[in-house]
């Protein structure tokens, strides 16, 4: 009797991810960058040796999307939770999942000092430019003259000061062992976000200090844009801010 | 036979919890409890354990949560100002069902306030613990002994009951030296409890850490296995201890280092013919409230001495259920009663 092949599975949901409906509205990024990183767990071999910390924001439950260990954190406490676990577990894995709101408002203390102290864990920070959680708010990564529920008129001087550009602090900061600014606009760029997710757990796992991988995202619900659109507007505006870079890679340095 | 040595209430903070098992210490600077963060820096790496300077109070107490959530034993310490700032973390420790210790060598406020011994954060330690419906278990010693003990205590009682557990002292007790016994240091016990995050996953469940209950159901079940857990430690935590008259006509109930001043207190009022009895409360929640019930029958008044003005007297006054009169006689801002001016009030009110 002929053998009959059976189709070959191509493209499945990571060993890394659980099997449960997300969250998130249509459109936005934060499913994709959850892909990537579950990807890299399993290519990597970590999944069992990892801790994901979910923080407050879009990405709080996190913890239900990660099929790993996981830790809720409070507002902006991710990076000091991770110090938490790290220094008393060496071995294990760490990773924050944070927000721009999370990170570079509330947490802005808590990422700097981990990196400081080159605490040898990743933080994964998805920056879309407002606070979707709370419906829309201004965030410290708000552009200038953008409309958000609290800059109705736009985000001026005046009232809300200037962006926060996080990588370009960091980069600074001798303990920061890999440091990347990433978006996820088209295949190539979600390529090549990959790549410097998987470098970022890779120099954890090498012990080489703190690592962080910023992905510019969108937002389409609070931007009141189609998802395409969203994404063109990261492409055309944001990406004028946020310069995309790998700023920092103790890897490469290393070969 | 245990050494004893002369140490302050600090450092007997610090050496009780590593004699306890606590390896893993995080914290920032602030007065007057600088000598524990400095003692566990010192202490903590020759052994294998951790020290690390947070940022902020903040900070701290969020890497403790960290900590706890691998079952490690871990611990802060800091004074009134820095408790505020852990209030939030303490909360999430709490929903999360995480154990931990903070000592809290309590200072004048309110606001900076000043270095000076108070007890003014009685209501920040028993009704505290941030928002939510959650609270610390908490112990109030009265001498550096007392504190090297109960620190070592509390790491074992925050595990069993995993709920963050306060040790409440003040300036003098924190700079105040006495000899103290010590007992050789405990290993912190190699098992992980089966919640904890991290290590090796294969072939177990993934844990998840989490204070996060969106359906209110939920919520309240959590909550009340939370409330269970107190009601558990009501049963076998709760601990004082009394002395003096079997026939009093005043009970004077005081906790911490305004106890110890109470004792002779109460000596300089029976020589004045006024016989007392004194019931200093060690567990401040739970809180020793049949007890001082009972005694509330026998008595004509009670006196309550306390470094705040009116925070302890609440629980004294819950305890006493009407039963009699209760008088408050409070010193604020960083101000210690004198033993004279206690057996005066104690005199007037007879």
């Amino acid at each position: 009797m002929a053998e009959t092949k059976l189709a070959e599975s191509v493209y499945k949901r990571p060993e890394s991810l659980t099997d449960v409906q997300m969250r998130y509205c249509p459109g936005c990024t934060h499913g994709i960058a959850h892909r990537l990183v579950a990807e890299v767990l399993d290519e990597l071999g970590l999944k069992e040796r990892t801790v994901a910390i979910a923080t407050v924001g879009c990405s709080v439950y996190a913890y239900e999307y990660f099929d790993t260990d996981a830790v809720q954190a409070a507002h902006g406490r991710g990076p000091a939770v991770a110090t938490g676990i790290k220094r008393c577990q060496p071995d294990t894995i760490v990773f924050t999942y944070q927000g721009d709101g999370d990170l570079a408002a509330i947490g802005l203390a808590e990422v700097m000092h981990a990196a400081t102290r080159a605490e040898n864990f990743t933080v994964i920070f998805v920056n879309n430019a407002v606070f979707g959680m709370t419906q829309g708010q201004m965030a410290p990564t708000t552009l200038m003259g953008q409309k958000t529920t609290t800059t109705p008129q736009g985000r001026s001087v005046e009232q809300g000061g200037y962006p926060l550009n996080i990588c370009e602090l960091l980069a600074q900061i001798p303990g920061v062992a890999y440091l990347a600014r990433e978006t996820m606009t088209s295949p190539k760029r979600i390529r090549q976000a990959k790549r410097s997710l998987k470098k970022a757990f890779q120099a954890q796992a090498a012990g080489l200090g703190f690592s962080l991988v910023e992905l510019v995202s969108s937002c389409p619900t609070w931007w009141h844009m189609k998802p395409l659109e969203a994404l063109q507007w990261i492409e055309d505006v944001m990406l004028e801010q946020y310069p995309l870079k790998v700023f920092v890679d103790k890897l490469a340095e290393g070969q | 036979m245990p050494e004893r040595q002369l140490i302050t209430g600090n450092e007997a903070a610090a050496e009780g919890a590593i004699a306890g098992g606590c390896r893993y210490f995080f914290g920032y600077p602030i007065t007057p409890q600088n000598r524990i963060p400095e003692y566990m820096s010192e202490h903590l790496p020759p052994i294998g354990g951790v020290y690390i300077q947070a940022e902020s109070e903040v900070a701290a107490i969020n890497m403790v949560y960290g900590a706890a959530a691998t079952g490690a034993w871990a611990m802060t310490t800091s004074s009134s100002p820095g408790i505020s700032l852990m209030q939030e973390g303490l909360s999430y420790m709490i929903g999360a069902e995480l154990p931990c210790v903070l000592v809290n060598m309590a200072r004048g406020g309110p606001g900076l306030g000043n270095i000076a011994p108070a007890q003014s954060d009685y209501w920040l330690a028993t009704r505290g613990a941030g928002h939510g419906d959650g609270r610390c278990l908490t112990f109030a010693p009265f001498s550096v002994q007392e504190i090297y003990d109960l620190v070592g205590q509390a790491f074992p009682i925050a595990q069993k009951y995993r709920n963050p557990v306060m040790i409440l002292a003040d300036a003098v007790l924190a700079s105040m030296r006495e000899p103290c016994a010590l007992r050789d240091r405990l290993d912190p016990p190699e098992e992980k409890p089966s919640w904890a995050v991290g290590g090796d996953q294969k072939g177990r469940q993934r844990n998840i850490v989490n204070s996060l209950w969106t359906d209110p159901p939920v919520m309240e079940e959590v909550n009340l296995r939370i409330q269970q857990r107190y009601r558990e430690a009501a049963q076998n935590e709760t601990r004082w201890t009394e002395h003096g008259a079997d026939d009093p006509e005043i009970l004077v109930c005081a906790y911490g280092i305004s106890a110890r001043i109470c004792q002779t207190a109460i000596e300089h009022a029976a020589e004045a013919g006024v016989a007392c009895r004194l019931i200093r409360p060690i567990s401040l929640f739970p809180f020793p409230t049949e007890v001082i019930a009972d005694w509330a029958q026998r008595v004509d008044k009670v006196l309550v001495v306390e470094l705040s003005m009116g925070q302890f007297i609440e629980d004294v006054r819950l305890a006493v259920a009407g039963a009699c009169p209760v008088e408050l006689f409070g010193r604020t801002g960083g101000m210690l009663v004198t033993p004279e001016e206690v057996a005066e009030r104690i005199i007037e009110i007879a």
